[in-house]
């Protein structure tokens, strides 16, 4: 087995291009994931995501561009890489008339370490799921199920597309604790969603994607302290002195009404900022109603490099 | 579960272990189908029945039941190798499971050879089952069982073949309709319970040709006539064989 340094590079996609006929899904997309963190592939449905984590799998043969998973070629190297991770589709993947524990039993049988198989079932939950069959879980049990089966070989590497998808928060929760532990115990994790709440929670690395390319990547911090302003708002009269306000606010900051009587400030929001605002509201005899200071969340963050909303 | 627990420790199984865990899963899944019983036991026991104790059908022997047992057998192979195989294979294909076994350590040419052995292990149940109802009707079964496993083996490859490459070109719900209408073709115009005698001989020599009558017609010589091994059906069933598992590793898309 090779040894994982914490600076080295487990996944390391170069200029990924893939076509399906005449319809380019990743369009030259450059990837780093370093040991033993938790990246998030961040991006609206149809972006690349899953092609690009399928290309890392094995799946897809790039049409350009390199991509190595722990030093290999996904492909070329498929017997010696694919024992060493685990991966859950965005779907599917089990015999509709297996049983969940039948199913996870008969993964770990085909790796030489698993895990202990009743404590895993026990930890999400699939105990519940008893004799019942693939076809008749509901999506939460096979969600669940899937995510078992990634882990059940004790890999290096795991790539989950879209684990939380159709999970209630509860669910969710769960999922995202078992991420967290993964990673303490030295596993590199590597996810798709669509959800900036958890590329936020989650994350070490976000890449955000867009049209098959990689708009930013950092982490969560990096990507939004770098990127967007942040936003105060309330709501007052319709019609306010705007120059006036901005004359006493700092150079930089912008001030806006989108619509009459809600007004938006845009700029390095502090606290003196705030009183700047308030004092001056009281001085014009105006009740900032509903005021707000919004921390730019990664969704502010891709709706400015991408100019597209990240859920539709 | 206590911190350390998904330290990685990855590897793969010997691959002997994989594969019968493999086998011992797909002959599960198949067994525990409800159709594909249906298919595989229930209505080659029935025809064998119905057929040997009700006078339906003059197929020229002395027993009915000397002819009916080997065209059964050859039955039971196509439906197991063939039609259950096909539509399992469709289905796994549909919702990803070949995709999702493709990134765990099990070859994929280990893979299809659980599939394989899952096949035969169906098909020694299904003929002793078969076998023991024959002889309860009063057959008295001939010749060399070696002949009659080399035409079990081959016509097995033959099915696997055509119904893998069905499985892996074709949608999921077209291989379910196309295996189940070929099954019953075959049933009808492949020698099975209706001596191809009986057909015109334009459509008899091209019937001959059939994977499911050189089975039948094969095991029939060995069984019923105690001919030693019929080269002309053997020789069929493996250019089929050839045939239909080339096309299958050409043609077979795994998504």
């Amino acid at each position: 087995m090779r040894g994982t340094k914490n600076s080295e590079s487990v996944v390391q996609v170069r200029g990924l291009v893939k076509r399906y006929g005449s319809k380019t899904a990743v369009d030259g997309l450059d990837l780093d994931v370093r040991a033993g963190t938790v990246t998030a592939v961040l991006g609206p449905n149809g972006a690349g995501k899953t092609t690009t984590v399928e290309t890392c799998e094995g799946y897809r043969r790039p049409d350009g561009g390199t991509v190595r998973a722990l030093g290999l070629d996904p492909i070329a190297d498929a017997a010696a890489l694919r024992p060493r991770i685990g991966v859950m589709l965005q779907s599917g993947g089990v015999y509709s008339g297996a049983r969940a524990d039948e199913m996870l039993r008969h993964m770990a049988r085909l790796h030489a370490h698993p895990l202990d198989v009743d404590a895993l079932i026990e930890r999400l939950g699939l105990g519940s799921c008893g004799r019942t069959t693939y076809r008749r879980l509901s999506g939460g049990q096979q969600q669940r199920l899937a995510l078992a089966m990634a882990v059940v070989g004790r890999p290096e590497l795991v790539f989950l597309d879209e684990p939380t998808a159709g999970l209630d928060p509860q669910a969710r929760r769960a999922t995202w604790d078992l991420v967290r532990e993964l990673r303490a115990d030295g596993v590199t994790v590597v996810l798709t969603t669509h959800f900036m709440q958890e590329a936020e929670e989650l994350a070490d690395d976000v890449a955000i994607v867009d049209a098959g390319r990689v708009a930013a990547q950092g982490s969560p911090e990096q990507l939004c302290r770098g990127g967007a302003e942040n936003t105060l708002r309330f709501t007052g009269r319709a019609g306010l002195d705007l120059g006036s306000l901005l004359k006493a606010l700092p150079d930089g900051t912008a001030a806006a009404e989108p619509l009459p009587g809600t007004y938006r400030i845009t700029g390095a929001v502090d606290p003196q900022l705030l009183a700047t605002v308030t004092t001056w509201c009281a001085q014009h005899g105006v009740m900032p109603d509903g005021i707000a200071v919004e921390r730019h969340t990664l969704e502010d963050v891709f709706l400015e490099l991408t100019g597209k909303e990240l859920r539709s | 579960m206590s911190t350390g627990t998904y330290a990685p420790k990855p590897g793969a199984a010997p691959v002997g272990r994989m594969i019968a865990a493999q086998t011992a899963l797909e002959t599960r899944m198949l067994l525990r189908n409800g159709e594909q019983l249906l298919l595989t036991v229930i209505i080659p026991s029935l025809l064998l029945v119905l057929f040997s104790t009700v006078d339906i059908v003059d197929t020229g022997a002395d027993k009915a039941v000397d002819f009916l047992a080997p065209g059964v057998l050859a039955l039971a192979v196509l439906s197991t190798a063939f039609t259950g195989q096909a539509i399992a294979t469709g289905f796994e294909r549909r919702y990803g499971v070949l995709k999702r076994l493709g990134a765990s350590p099990l070859p994929r040419w280990a893979l299809m050879a659980s599939k394989t052995l899952a096949v035969l292990v169906t098909e020694v149940l299904q003929i002793a089952l078969l076998t023991a109802i024959a002889l309860g009707l009063g057959w008295s079964p001939h010749g060399d069982p070696f002949s009659v496993l080399l035409l079990v083996v081959l016509g097995t490859a033959a099915f696997s073949g055509l119904g893998l490459l069905m499985a892996g070109t074709l949608r999921a719900e077209a291989t379910l309709a196309a295996a189940n209408l070929v099954f019953l073709l075959l049933l009808v115009g492949g020698g099975v319970i209706v001596p191809l005698a009986k057909f015109p001989d334009a459509a008899r020599s091209v019937l001959e040709l059939l994977p499911i009558s050189a089975l039948s017609d094969g095991l029939r010589a060995v069984l019923q006539d105690g001919a030693a091994l019929p080269w002309g059906d053997a020789l069929t069933l493996a250019v089929w064989a050839v045939l239909g598992l080339g096309a299958a590793a050409r043609f077979f898309r795994w998504e």
